[in-house]
């Protein structure tokens, strides 16, 4: 086939190694990528900011880049972007007036698909260490991104491909379905609150001692990298409130009637989170603690087309490998 | 007929609407109001425990039923119906209703309800002693949303709430935080102290929920036994029989349903329900949603009076109070199709750290983030700042009964409060927005900004960015930002291509 490769701004700009990852896991699969070079941005920070008017011409401008060229398909590292595709753009251009950018729009965004879903819908892809030879001998943990699982409603097909590499060793997040906080403009609009509700996750993913945490979505794992950062530098998240609630329910496999208990109610404040044991049930056994002075350390977020595209001979290296981290995310 | 039969919607733009009042105004901006709640220990440890139970209770009932998500299906498509038709359906009950011996009054906003009430309050219930009227109250959100209790007061008219986390609320002169558990924000403690503090007669009391409720109880009942006059609200009218009916879990509602000799209730005009069958649909959708029961304990119908048993003199005042206002906005009507059953606050990562209170109105959570500014117009004080408090998670959506699309209308409100309250520079981050659209309207002009990244790698020394300047330092004050790349993915791409041309052309 031939791939149109979207590679949204954010991967554009901040993560192109992200976008090289799935430019070789597409091409391992024997498909022609190619880039539209006019290609920006999806227009979802305007739309979810009110800005219609303004968001018109960024949908123009990614429309005439997607049909100024042809393809087979468009494939696109992220979910919420894919999302704002199909159930933005069109609704967008049509209270602006503009009914063939929204009929354009909508048919761009028909064939266009998030990485996973691709995988898994169109190629059948399953076992991700059989087809694509994918392999990251590491603790990882996974945070599904709102617009994956509520918009594109990607279920397990995120979470299975990245179970399914070589001698990955997969650790459940608690409440993995809770919003990081991200929320586009949300974060700087409301920081406070995007704060609390970051420094919850961030929490979670500490307790599952992972290397790193991995999803779909560059812009959430920016945010959790940031504040994940933020806490092994400081202890701390200086714009948030100093109080963090996590509620953590887990489902007992061993309940006779099937039903769910509540296992587990963790409440740490921000200076005792050597009380957090939550997310540890069903994995393998814990490694020696790499905690300092109560924070763990090297802790990264990576997008999970760079766990995909890791392989025995070119290998991504991990935090504890001494691969380079910034800003709490894996270069 | 009244004035509120008519059909208003197209002849009509909404602006010229009257918006409506009461307890449903953020008097700051969001981000202003939340600022305190956030940092409320207590608040946030209480709310966290409260909603991630009932969460799991509700997951629970609900994963029961195969046929959950056509039941969803069939709650939107008859209040769809009902908001579609609401004129003749209005028509329709005023007629059932008055036939059946009741009395209906039409309340265009707060302030006319209000009066409405006092009146019928100041005819039918006594002066006692003291000199004051007293009234019974079941638990009501349109009685909250007009302020009643504090303009009966005004009045020379003591209302009591029966309901028992509203009785805490009242006694501990606080506001409702939850619709379905309005003192969500205290836990038994709290309780026990205010139950201690304004019930002479209680004595000692522990934190026991049983013991608590036993002193609620006695508290309660003599006023069952003597008042005259009691106000509720209702959960659902039925059009095609003139029914009201209110959903409880203890009992007291029906005690007030029942005891008085006055009934007066006052609902909102979006609350009917075309025939009675529908409450098929509905009487499963609302308690699973809402408390996680498969049913709840009291249900109870009344059609306007019966002779010798229960109230004969009924009353049922109309509110609009920006109702119709809400229906004419084609975008984001759909939020009067709420059943106020808070499983969309249940649910809500927002709502779950900043409390109720934060939202400013009657209505908190993902649907009062909806439902206040639409009911007031996004001009309202603070009220166009509300739909901007939602990271857009979609799981308010998932929860609906009734499917209210949250999320969109949240989007489409944002839409509506930039055109009301924005310049295209009020703000920062509306200026940097508008910089950005003219860049990411082209791409020549966005890979043009990224030659600049070589340079700012440069500036930034190739580090990890800890500290930005004016709205970028919302971003930076609790998270890091990775150091910038030295190239574009999009540099990288015109590299490796140039390479791959050399390649061929040495071939």
């Amino acid at each position: 086939m031939r791939i149109a490769l979207f590679a949204t701004c954010i991967v554009d700009a901040m993560y192109p190694e992200v976008a090289q990852a799935t430019v070789s896991i597409l091409r391992r699969l024997g498909h022609e990528v190619i880039f539209p070079e006019g290609q920006s941005c999806c227009g979802q920070m305007h739309i979810n900011s009110g800005k219609f008017a303004q968001a018109e011409p960024v949908i123009a401008n990614h429309v005439r880049a997607f049909t100024s060229t042809e393809w087979d398909v468009a494939v696109a590292p992220s979910a919420s972007c894919v999302a704002s595709l199909g159930h933005q753009q069109p609704m967008v251009a049509a209270r602006m007036g503009n009914d063939a950018l929204a009929s354009a729009a909508a048919e761009v965004a028909g064939r266009t698909y998030e990485l996973t879903q691709f995988l898994t819908d169109v190629q059948g892809v399953t076992d991700a260490a059989a087809d694509l030879g994918s392999y990251f001998p590491h603790r990882v943990t996974y945070h599904p991104s709102c617009h994956g699982m509520r918009l594109l409603r990607l279920g397990d097909r995120q979470s299975s491909l990245v179970r399914s590499v070589e001698d990955i060793d997969f650790v459940e997040l608690p409440l993995a379905d809770s919003c990081c906080g991200f929320g586009g403009t949300f974060s700087v609009k409301n920081p406070e609150v995007s704060s609390a509700m970051l420094a919850d996750k961030v929490r979670t993913i500490q307790a599952t001692e992972a290397d790193v945490c991995t999803g779909g979505d560059a812009s959430c794992l920016l945010h959790i990298g940031g504040g994940m950062s933020r806490f092994d530098r400081t202890g701390h998240f200086d714009g948030a409130p100093d109080v963090t609630t996590v509620h953590v329910k887990e489902t007992s496999p061993t309940d006779e009637r099937g039903h769910s208990t509540e296992t587990l109610t963790t409440v740490v404040g921000a200076d005792d989170d050597d009380h957090l044991t939550a997310g540890r049930r069903g994995t393998s056994p814990a490694e020696p603690s790499r905690t300092q002075s109560g924070f763990r350390v090297g802790q990264a977020a990576v997008h999970l087309a760079r766990i995909l595209a890791s392989t025995k001979e070119d290998p991504l290296r991990a935090p504890s490998e001494g691969a380079e981290v910034s800003g709490g995310s894996l270069r | 007929m009244t004035f509120l039969g008519m059909p208003l919607l197209p002849s009509k733009r909404r602006s010229d609407l009257p918006g409506g009042q009461g307890n449903i105004i953020e008097a700051g901006t969001f981000p202003e109001v939340s600022h305190e709640h956030l940092s409320n220990q207590q608040l946030r440890n209480n709310i966290g425990h409260a909603t991630s139970t009932i969460r799991s209770k509700r997951a629970d009932v609900v994963s029961e039923l195969d046929d959950w998500e056509a039941l969803r299906d069939a709650g939107e498509t008859t209040k769809n119906e009902v908001m579609e038709n609401l004129p003749e359906y209005l028509a329709q009950f005023e007629e059932a209703f008055t036939a059946a011996g009741g009395i209906i009054h039409w309340a265009r906003d707060a302030d006319e309800a209000n009066a409405i009430v006092t009146e019928l309050v100041e005819d039918n219930a006594p002066v006692l002693e003291t000199g004051r009227r007293e009234v019974i109250k079941v638990k009501s959100m349109a009685t909250q949303e007009i302020g009643l209790n504090e303009h009966l007061e005004a009045e020379g008219i003591d209302a009591f709430e029966t309901d028992l986390a509203e009785l805490i609320v009242q006694l501990g002169e606080d506001k409702p935080s939850h619709i379905l558990v309005p003192a969500i924000h205290r836990n038994r403690d709290e309780i026990r102290e205010i139950f201690m503090d304004k019930m002479p007669d209680a004595g000692e009391l522990t934190n026991e929920p049983a013991v608590l409720a036993e002193a609620a109880r006695r508290h309660l009942r003599h006023k069952f036994l003597t008042t005259k006059v009691a106000i509720s609200g209702a959960n659902f009218g039925i059009a095609e029989t003139g029914t009201l009916g209110v959903v409880e879990s203890e009992g007291n509602g029906r005690m007030c349903l029942t005891l008085p000799e006055t009934l007066i209730t006052v609902m909102g005009i979006e609350k009917l329900l075309p025939r009675f069958a529908d409450l098929e649909v509905f009487l499963q959708l609302l308690p699973r949603s809402s408390t996680g029961e498969r049913m709840n304990p009291y249900t109870s119908f009344w059609t306007g009076k019966s002779e010798g048993d229960g109230p004969q003199n009924v009353h049922l005042v109309l509110l609009d109070n920006g109702r119709t206002r809400a229906l004419a906005d084609e975008h984001g009507r759909t939020a009067l199709n709420c059943i106020r059953c808070s499983a969309c606050m249940n649910v809500c990562p927002v709502y779950e750290r900043t409390g109720g209170h934060a939202y400013g109105s009657t209505y908190p959570g993902p649907i009062g983030a909806i439902l206040s500014p639409l009911l007031t117009g996004v001009e309202e004080q603070g009220n166009g700042s509300l739909p901007y408090a939602s990271s857009l998670c979609g799981a308010c959506y998932d929860v609906c009964p009734v499917k209210i699309n949250i999320p969109e209308i949240l989007v489409h409100l944002r839409g509506e409060d930039v055109k009301a309250n924005h310049s295209p520079v009020s703000s920062q981050l509306d200026t940097a927005l508008t910089g950005a659209s003219w860049m990411m309207g082209d791409g020549k002009r966005m890979a043009a900004a990224e030659k600049g990244l070589p340079l700012a790698h440069k500036v930034t020394g190739g580090e990890q960015i800890n500290a930005l300047p004016g709205i970028a330092g919302a971003w930076t004050s609790s998270r890091d930002i990775p150091a910038l790349p030295e190239k574009s993915f999009r540099q990288l791409w015109a590299e490796e291509d140039a390479d791959d041309r050399d390649e061929e052309g040495q071939r």
